[in-house]
């Protein structure tokens, strides 16, 4: 024990005297700028308020999927926060007014959102499945950010009390035809590692839901859009749609407002 | 007041210097009777005691009535005109909503004085009113405006226009000041918002599909398509050279909108001093006057040898003082072009009022290249403009001279990165950190530099203080602050770092040192520091320009020499308003000296 203390104390004698150093020769030779203090710095509270907490909400997509058996789609965020210190909110789903107002594929998650690097953020929380199905729960760790190319992606690996696994990935990129027009291909896949049927997902690669959209923004804030959506299931997902009668490939129009605040 | 004697007697001898001067420019060193002073359509405010309301007033600026803080009821307040030698007094009552506090720009002054809510200075609360008192100590153009929060975008600033005590070295029969200012009906908080979440919501001149196939029609598949990797790879957009700019703003001029057409008259054979003061928020200006050789012979209120000039650029919180003689009866106008080409103010000079010249075309909008974003260039890459059909920002063709290039790219000598700046590592706060930076104060910037053989445009080289520096002596040391910034993040700060996260740079009082910007971001940003001069190593010698604020191009590798005069906090910040906001903002302490 003793050998440990005395272990402890040089460590601390070293790092404070090499701690002194750094001091003395930032003072002398470095770039004149202070060590980690903002004492005396702003006696009356800072100048700038460079700590704000900002706010927004945006649906990237709010559409109308036409055709028989038309549903409504949703996919949006909101984020609340500083610069390094964020929550945000994710929602998506169809709700199908046709069908008794169904909601399905409701995918909501409450995330602590800090960046990373240049372009990326890590974010982790909470994912509960809530629609007309059974309710899932999922912890939620993810990657959000921008890749080469000025590609938006989002890839979230989700852990479910159960022992279930899955994986939710999405991208899309913005071509500026001019000023205003701007289409955007956009693609979603979703990964589970073990079947649920009360969810109507089979292990496996699950589906694709991909879609291009030509919108012309009136504003940054509003521009309507149309485009084309298709979703395709796969593996054993596609089996239990197969069991329902259910379509494993589905294209339709679609007409929507991208919007936020 | 000792600190301040030396600056006193250099900025003020004037005898000898004076009259070569005015030689120089052609002007009689007897000043005319009829001299005006600081006036035109602006109110003006004369004497040593001041009494100025801020209030939140309606106004139409834009043909949509909304709020604006203004000064005494006006948006811009009224001129104040100085007397150096005087001690004014200056009464401001608050009654915005919330604190505020005047700050004095490029005036040498006692910290508490300096109007900066948050350091030596409280802040004004609403329904209080706040005397400064100090001493002018020096003389020229300068300007004032609110220090809080973004009160500035919304209506507090003005000019500020000190007499010296002296005869004048600069003699003009008309006077005028010209304030440019980027008015905004939107809050500037909405604005500020909206950049953190979308850095480019402001940005209409992006590159397109069609742009791309100019490109590749000029240039060459290859070329193009490089070129569109390399930007890809960076995850910015070249044409992303200022945020906000046109869609939100109305420039004016003095107050007017370019239809309102501000008015400055004068007779023929007259010289007439204008008096260009930048106070916007976030607009760069090129300011020229067809049909007028335009001479610079004053910048950030000090007196500089005449530079003949057809254009020049006027970064926020600078100002430029021109002499043009107009001979015969025909009207001018002066035109203020944003750097971005997506707006522009402008006014008319005219022997009558109701005339009016034709208002120039834009010229092109400029875009980055890779030189500015410190790399070395290659061959046959970008940044050409349209006099000979190439394009800004499109890639040069074939058989373009290296002189050429050099010029279009902006690509100019090499200078080593400082450690301070080879140290840094790109991350959240910091996009990239550049490979190479350049002397570029030959060069007037992107968008100008390709017409550096068509025109006479100003650039810092040109600069030459008339009255030689009183500091004498080698700096003893240089303090390096690398300018950087992440675009997409709305995050910019020095050394990677915001003004939160990092304390003071202590300096000492009468210390001489030297201050090194290297831009590491894709923004010229304006850089300012209260209560004391920078004087930029430009090459002139004794002479360098003594500046408040500097321009600091993208690559850029500048430095300046200080000597502070005063004790206590001093901002280092860049005067863009959304920059500064965001993080760019340093305060130099400058402590007594331990005796």
């Amino acid at each position: 024990m003793r050998g440990l203390a005395a272990a402890i104390g040089m460590l601390v004698a070293f790092t404070g005297s090499a701690r002194a150093q750094l001091f003395d020769k930032s003072e002398f030779f470095g770039s004149g700028l202070g060590k980690d203090t903002l004492n005396g710095a702003a006696p009356y509270g800072n100048p700038i308020a460079d700590n704000r907490v900002y706010i927004h909400g945006y649906f990237d997509q709010l559409e109308g999927r036409l055709g028989d058996g038309q549903y409504l789609r949703w996919d949006g965020q909101a984020w609340i926060g500083n610069d390094y210190n964020k929550v945000w909110l994710k929602s998506e789903g169809r709700y199908n007014p046709g069908n008794r107002g169904r909601m399905e594929d409701g995918d909501h998650e409450l995330l602590y959102d800090r960046p990373i690097d240049q372009y990326f953020d890590v974010q982790a929380g909470v994912r509960v499945d809530l629609d007309s199905s059974r309710t899932r729960t999922w912890a939620a760790l993810g990657l959000q950010g921008l890749a080469i190319g000025f590609w938006n992606v989002e890839a979230t690996v989700y852990a479910s009390d159960t022992g279930h696994y899955a994986l939710r990935t999405n991208a899309s990129y913005d071509l500026y035809l001019t000023q205003r027009l701007i289409l955007q291909p956009q693609f979603e896949t979703n990964w589970y590692t073990k079947e649920d049927r009360a969810r109507g997902v089979g292990a496996g690669l699950s589906d694709i839901d991909m879609g291009l959209r030509l919108r012309y923004d009136f504003t940054r804030k509003l521009a309507p859009y149309i485009g084309v959506a298709y979703q395709r299931w796969f593996g054993g997902t596609e089996g239990l749609r197969r069991e329902e009668r259910q379509k494993i490939n589905d294209v339709r129009f679609l007409v929507g407002l991208r919007t936020w605040f | 007041m000792n600190t301040f004697a030396p600056l006193q007697r250099r900025r003020f001898i004037k005898g000898a210097a004076a009259l070569g001067a005015g030689a120089a420019l052609g002007v009689p060193a007897v000043a005319s009777a009829a001299v005006q002073s600081g006036v035109g359509s602006m109110p003006v405010l004369r004497g040593n005691h001041f009494d100025l309301r801020l209030d939140r007033i309606q106004v139409n600026k834009s043909g949509t009535p909304t709020w604006a803080n203004a000064i005494n009821g006006i948006v811009p307040g009224p001129v104040l005109n100085w007397r150096e030698g005087d001690v004014v007094t200056i009464n401001v009552t608050n009654n915005l909503p919330e604190m505020t506090g005047l700050h004095w720009h490029g005036i040498i002054l006692p910290n508490d004085m300096d109007g900066v809510p948050g350091l030596e200075f409280p802040g004004i609360m609403p329904g209080e009113t706040f005397t400064y008192r100090f001493p002018v100590l020096q003389s020229g153009t300068y300007w004032y405006h609110s220090h809080m929060g973004y009160q500035e975008q919304k209506g507090v600033y003005s000019a500020l226009v000190i007499d010296p005590a002296g005869t004048p070295l600069v003699q003009a029969e008309r006077d005028y000041v010209v304030v440019l200012s980027d008015w905004m009906d939107d809050s500037p908080l909405v604005v500020q918002n909206n950049l953190k979440h979308e850095s480019d919501y402001y940005n209409y001149n992006r590159r397109t599909v069609g742009t791309f196939f100019d490109d590749v029609s000029q240039s060459g598949l290859k070329a193009t398509a490089k070129d569109r990797w390399q930007w890809a790879n960076m995850r910015m957009d070249p044409s992303g050279i200022q945020e906000p700019t046109g869609p939100v703003f109305t420039y004016l001029m003095n107050g007017k909108r370019a239809d309102e057409n501000w008015t400055g008259l004068f007779r023929p054979g007259e010289r007439v001093r204008l008096r260009f003061i930048n106070t916007s928020a976030q607009s760069t200006y090129d300011v020229s006057i067809p049909g007028l050789t335009m001479n610079v012979v004053h910048v950030h209120g000090n007196d500089v040898t005449p530079v003949p000039v057809d254009q020049f650029r006027i970064n926020v919180a600078e100002t430029y003082d021109v002499i043009v003689q107009p001979r015969d009866e025909n009207a001018y106008t002066i035109f203020a072009q944003n750097m971005t080409r997506s707006g522009h103010s402008r006014g008319t000079l005219a022997p009558r009022p109701g005339m009016q010249a034709p208002v120039p075309p834009y010229d092109a909008a400029p875009l980055r290249n890779m030189a500015d974003m410190g790399m070395t260039m290659m061959p046959g890459q970008v940044a050409a403009s349209t006099p000979d059909r190439t394009r800004i920002g499109g890639i040069m063709p074939m058989g373009v001279s290296a002189a050429q290039k050099e010029r279009r790219t902006g690509f100019q000598e090499k200078l080593d990165l400082p450690p301070v700046t080879k140290d840094l590592k790109p991350g959240v706060e910091a996009q990239y950190v550049l490979d190479h930076s350049f002397d570029r104060l030959d060069l007037p910037g992107d968008g100008l530099n390709h017409l550096m053989g068509q025109r006479r445009i100003l650039t810092y080289a040109d600069l030459r203080s008339v009255n030689p520096g009183v500091h004498e002596g080698e700096p003893t040391r240089e303090i390096v602050l690398t300018l950087t910034g992440n675009m997409g993040r709305f995050i910019w700060g020095f050394n990677g770092k915001k003004f939160s996260e990092v304390g003071p740079i202590d300096v000492t009082l009468g210390e001489r040192f030297r201050l090194r910007f290297v831009n590491s971001t894709m923004m010229t940003h304006p850089i300012h520091l209260h209560g004391m001069w920078m004087e930029l190593e430009n090459g002139q010698g004794d002479h360098r320009p003594y500046l408040h604020t500097i321009s600091v191009q993208p690559a850029a590798n500048v430095s300046v020499l200080v000597t502070p005069v005063a004790t206590g906090q001093w901002p280092l910040h860049c005067h863009f308003l959304y920059h500064f906001e965001a993080g760019m903002f340093r305060t130099l302490r400058v402590l007594p000296k331990v005796v």
